[in-house]
């Protein structure tokens, strides 16, 4: 009974209990390294005060939210404002309970067939948050932050489907483990075969994420802060910490993918067998900082889109690019002999 | 400890079950028309639980991607642009609807007795029919597919026709009038 107990209760808590520590900590060492990062872009230090070269300023960002005082405007909905930021914390980590860290069943929690789907289920309960935090707030800026945030999240959902739809043909299951084994049998990742779909899937994930270019929900010039203008304290802290757990998912998702999970580049050829001591986990977040580098990148290059534009992108472009991609990819896995 | 671990999926039924039905009288007894869409959707959720329960986990994915992720932000959407406000409390008249609520009692319980005989005559069919293709066991979402494409292809495509015309419809009845649109 003990055994059982450890098994099915003790183990899993643990990993859990490690996996979100790690989650939140990562989280809060991305703001560091964006701070960092877009300094650098700009010819700045950035921060370098708090502890070597700045190094503890996300821990002292998070003491101050932990102590500052949580204001809720006198005419906000009350139970709607707080449920606003459980909504969108919550889905942006639960999605790490399906997401393969590395090739032994130790490194992640649970390996579902419908991994992919729970993915995409979970995340899209976590426009609520945003479309519930603009409204409850009773205020015309973060109610016309959580419409566009809505619109948005909607639009783009569609496109990165069908980019995962693609993914799905080539391997041939749902499951997320299965999907790296499938690159790994295949001997090469799915990004050579689905390049468009990838193309696709992150543009579509900048914008599910509200990042910048794509950042109309919180476009401080026009609307002050967007969906989490009335918020403060730790319900901010949530907002803040959900927008970049969520650039996290969605780097994870495009590494595993399209880009072997925690297999090496080219898993079959044999010439490259020394990158083998590079271990797998390390492999997995390499590719998943390169993409946190890449949103990075984004927001120090790009302007902001109109509002129209965004729209137009999403259904005038990438929709159609993403359809006909989908299907010469189904005609081509067809073939006789097509399978990859 | 015993009788919860072997009872343990009833227990989660009743929850989910209590849940769902919770939230659907949710959404006709609130006045908020927010609080009645949130309701529903704690209803939607409730019963992907009890998809999962019942094996069918794709159907659970797809009823939250769809209903809990797409209608019902869509629904909350409609309600916050039109900036509908809390139902004010009047005056509500019930005796009329006496009769109606004798009537619908009887056909329900008519309903519900004719459901028990059924259930008492003949075993409960198969419990699980959305596990196994040509007898092999496989995930739902296989299951899923083999059904929909080979068995209801003909009346699938009949109703992703029927959405589309629908879709179509919904954009010409929105339209301005042609010379509206220029100016």
């Amino acid at each position: 009974m003990n055994e059982l107990l450890w098994t099915y209760v003790g183990w899993p808590l643990l990993k859990i209990l490690v996996i979100l520590l790690a989650l939140v900590l990562l989280a809060a060492y991305l703001s560091w390294f964006e701070r960092k990062l877009l300094a650098y872009m700009q010819i700045r230090l950035g921060p370098n005060r708090v502890g070597p070269k700045g190094w503890l300023q996300p821990i002292a960002d998070a003491l101050k939210l932990f102590v500052k005082e949580d204001l809720t405007p006198g005419f906000a909905e009350k139970f709607v404002f707080l449920l606003g930021p459980v909504l969108i914390i919550v889905p942006a980590l639960v999605v790490f309970s399906v997401i393969p860290f590395g090739p032994s069943p130790h490194l992640f929690i649970t390996d579902v067939n419908i991994g992919v789907l729970f993915i995409l289920a979970v995340s899209s309960i976590g426009v609520y948050g945003i479309i519930l935090g603009g409204w409850a707030s009773n205020n015309k800026f973060s109610l016309m932050g959580g419409l566009r945030s809505a619109a948005q999240m909607i639009s783009y959902e569609v496109p990165m489907g069908f980019s995962v739809v693609t993914v799905l043909i080539l391997a041939k299951s749902l499951s997320l483990v299965r999907i790296v084994e499938a690159q790994k049998q295949a001997g090469l990742w799915f990004v050579f075969p689905g390049f468009v779909a990838f193309l696709v899937y992150f543009i579509c994930g900048v914008a599910e994420t509200n990042r910048n270019p794509f950042d109309l929900p919180e476009a401080e010039s026009e609307l002050v802060a967007g969906y989490h203008t009335e918020y403060s304290g730790m319900k901010f802290a949530f907002y803040f910490l959900a927008e970049y757990a969520n650039m996290v998912v969605v780097s994870s998702l495009a590494t595993v993918m399209f880009f072997g999970g925690w297999l090496r580049p080219f898993p079959n050829v044999s010439a490259l067998a020394f990158l083998d001591v590079i271990p797998p986990l390390v492999w997995f977040l390499l590719k998943v900082a390169f993409f946190l580098f890449l949103y990075i990148w984004f927001r120090g290059t790009f302007p902001r889109y109109r509002f129209d534009q965004l729209m137009g992108i999403g259904w005038k472009v990438l929709l159609p690019v993403s359809l006909v991609n989908l299907l010469v990819v189904a005609y081509f896995v067809s073939l006789p002999g097509g399978q990859v | 400890m015993d009788f919860l671990v072997a009872h343990f999926s009833q227990a989660v039924f009743l929850f989910l079950a209590f849940f769902s039905l919770g939230g659907a009288v949710g959404v006709v007894v609130l006045r908020q028309p927010v609080h009645a869409a949130l309701s529903l959707l704690a209803s939607f959720l409730g019963v992907a639980g009890l998809f999962v329960l019942a094996r069918g986990e794709f159907l659970a994915a797809v009823q939250v991607l769809v209903y809990a992720g797409g209608v019902m932000v869509l629904f909350l959407f409609v309600i916050m642009f039109v900036n509908v406000r809390a139902v004010g409390k009047e005056a509500q008249y019930l005796r009329p609807l006496v009769p109606l609520a004798v009537v619908g009692g009887l056909l329900f319980s008519a309903l519900a007795l004719t459901a028990m005989w059924a259930l008492g005559r003949r075993p409960p069919a198969d419990a699980f029919p959305l596990v196994s293709v040509a007898g092999q066991e496989v995930g739902n979402t296989e299951a899923v597919g083999w059904i929909l494409y080979r068995e209801y292809l003909l009346p699938f495509e009949v109703v992703s026709v029927l959405l589309l015309v629908a879709m179509v419809g919904a954009i010409v009845l929105g339209r301005k009038p042609k010379e509206m649109e220029k100016a």
